[in-house]
């Protein structure tokens, strides 16, 4: 489609022409396509280190980049050998597996509660309020949530109150509790904002669909489960496309501002440990394996989930 | 019949449950914030504080504006939003622009160009290398240029153009205009609704940022606000440790206790003016959302 209209819009010029025609168009682009250059790209052509002995220090940037002694996989290899492997890709596929157990249905189930309440201020009401946990950074997110699970916080109050627990529950010293902390509090902060997308496609339904099965005597709870829920499908196939092509995007800003002492053989995600390791530690080549192991493995996922999706529902990202 | 009609009733009662439950669970967190930075930080300790405050005092508000490290951190903030904002949504568009137009030469691979940037990523070692090559780190810098460019809010902003009538550009274009009059004179102009959602977006991102200048500036002078608060999250955090009741009975105990306020205040401050745009974003967003859900 666009082919031919572009041929029939150039009028049928060279190249050359239609480049010296559009030159405009490439001077509004010139800041975005240096931009994505400098930032995007330079760090994949960057990922170069990670198979280098990179020591800073001594000569220009780039003499220390490519002057550096080539190693090869050794870094990936010290990666997959160290102890910290596993326990990093355990609390990593944890946190995700948990916050995709919780934070995928949710947007879904209060899109159908939302559109199934009457249209006025409460509706309006219970929607802008849930929105607005995603607006704040996770800093604040975070201080509300441990204000909240602190021993004097509200939440263990009303645990107490309601006769759950007898004694304040010391929540955020709790290892693999932390792993539900971050699944439910990732789930508090974006359950609204994700509702948006499944509550447009719910808008789109044709509502002659409710009519007919309203004639026909079905309830309510079989109007939505026998015609919203299937005009989400769509929806949720593409967004469940995202969300298992991010399963090692387990997050890093919830659990490094969320963790303590107490917690940190739960707390440690992949991006952590290149982290602390690449920036902190000043193993620049191995944190950078660290690094390029996750972006590598996230993209096979989204090509292979993407395909899947495309053979199984015709429904794909690309 | 009837039986169906009970049904729907205990349905509706389900449904407006868990609106409820929704409703609360997100509205008390920031309601008992507000309350705590209210209440007097002395009484605070004594617990039990959580849906208005018991000794009603501006006290840690007060100390936040004695506080130069919040303040500074607060102007840096402000610097930061004001002058990145404004121009990642001038970057975004100038882009967005010639790649909603059909002609463009080479416009699937420029398309592929910008989008794969979604996908895959060198990771966070290679671009503080990057940033370092620069020469960025610890400086202003480093908080404008890495965030012009944001491929899914130029996917909003391209998706609106395309829908915009062709008429209007092609009459220009006949009156004599370039394709740089008709960007800065017409489509600009028609596209406002959509920069403005985009540029509140980018407001709030600045706003909310502090990975960057934890990590990739030193001087206190660029710390933003964010970046001080997590300062004060990780001195309650090993504070936390300790009881409350400990921290009562420990000699440092005016100190922990402020300390403790003044991440309510700061909390709150860094909140308010995300809680005051919100109105204006909510009208623009909804639309705005489900424009690049629908391309991306």
């Amino acid at each position: 489609m666009y082919k031919a209209s572009a041929v029939k819009l150039a009028g049928g010029n060279s190249l050359w022409n239609r480049l010296k025609e559009q030159k405009w168009l490439f001077v509004l682009m010139l800041p975005a396509f240096i931009a994505t250059l400098l930032f995007s790209y330079g760090p994949m052509f960057g990922m170069y280190m990670a198979f280098t002995n990179y020591q800073p220090g001594g000569g220009t940037f780039l003499h220390q980049f490519f002057g550096a002694e080539f190693v090869g996989f050794k870094w990936l290899e010290y990666f997959f050998t160290t102890g910290d492997f596993y326990r990093i890709m355990r609390n990593t596929l944890a946190t995700s597996l948990l916050t995709l157990l919780f934070g995928f249905p949710a947007p879904i189930i209060l899109a159908l509660m939302l559109n199934e309440a009457r249209q006025g201020f409460f509706k309006r009401f219970v929607q802008t309020v849930s929105y607005l946990p995603h607006f704040i950074s996770w800093v604040i997110a975070a201080n509300i949530v441990i204000t909240m699970l602190a021993s004097d916080g509200m939440f263990n109050n009303l645990l107490v109150l309601l006769g759950i627990v007898k004694e304040p529950v010391a929540f955020l010293q709790n290892g693999p509790l932390f792993w539900w902390i971050i699944a439910l509090s990732n789930m508090w902060k974006e359950m609204g904002f994700s509702a948006i997308m499944y509550l447009a496609a719910i808008s789109a339904v044709n509502p002659e669909l409710y009519e007919a099965a309203r004639v026909d005597g079905a309830s309510r709870f079989r109007q939505m489960w026998h015609i919203t829920l299937p005009a989400l499908r769509p929806t949720i196939v593409i967004l469940g496309i995202l969300a298992v092509g991010g399963i090692l995007n387990a997050g890093f800003e919830q659990q490094y501002l969320l963790q303590n002492n107490t917690v940190l053989e739960y707390s440690e995600v992949i991006d952590i440990y290149a982290y602390k390791y690449g920036l902190q530690n000043s193993m620049f080549s191995y944190g950078a394996a660290v690094g390029m192991f996750k972006s590598v493995v996230a993209f096979i996922l989204v090509v292979i989930v993407n395909r899947i999706s495309r053979k199984v529902n015709d429904q794909a990202l690309f | 019949m009837i039986l169906d009609r009970f049904g729907d009733h205990i349905f509706r009662f389900i449904v407006y449950s868990i609106l409820i439950l929704v409703l609360l669970v997100t509205f008390l967190p920031f309601w008992n914030i507000l309350v705590l930075s209210l209440n007097s930080a002395e009484d605070t300790v004594r617990g039990g504080v959580y849906f208005w405050p018991r000794v009603l005092t501006l006290d840690s508000y007060n100390q936040i504006l004695k506080d130069s490290e919040i303040m500074s951190g607060l102007w840096v903030t402000v610097k930061r939003t004001v002058v990145g904002a404004p121009l990642s949504v001038l970057v975004i568009t100038m882009l967005a622009y010639p790649l909603s137009r059909r002609n463009l030469v080479g416009r699937k691979g420029w398309n592929l160009y910008f989008v794969f940037t979604m996908y895959f990523g060198g990771g966070l070692i290679p671009y503080y290398m990057v940033l370092k090559a620069l020469n960025m780190i610890d400086t202003f810098s480093v908080f404008i240029l890495p965030s012009l460019m944001n491929v899914f809010y130029m996917i909003i902003v391209r998706t609106f153009m395309e829908q915009l009538p062709g008429e209007i550009e092609e009459s220009a274009r006949v009156d004599g205009a370039n394709d740089l009059t008709i960007f800065f004179r017409i489509v600009l102009p028609l596209t406002t609704p959509v920069l403005a959602t985009v540029g509140l977006f980018q407001a709030i991102g600045h706003w909310n940022s502090w990975f960057d200048s934890y990590a990739f500036t030193y001087s206190s002078d660029l710390k933003t606000l964010q970046a001080v608060l997590v300062k004060i999250l990780s001195q309650f955090q090993t504070g936390g440790m300790v009881s409350q009741t400990q921290m009562l009975a420990n000699s440092a105990k005016r100190n922990a206790v402020s300390s403790d306020t003044i991440r309510m205040a700061a909390t709150m401050v860094a909140t308010l003016p995300i809680i005051l745009v919100y109105p204006f974003l909510q009208k623009y967003f909804v639309k705005g959302m489900t424009l690049g859900a629908v391309k991306s």
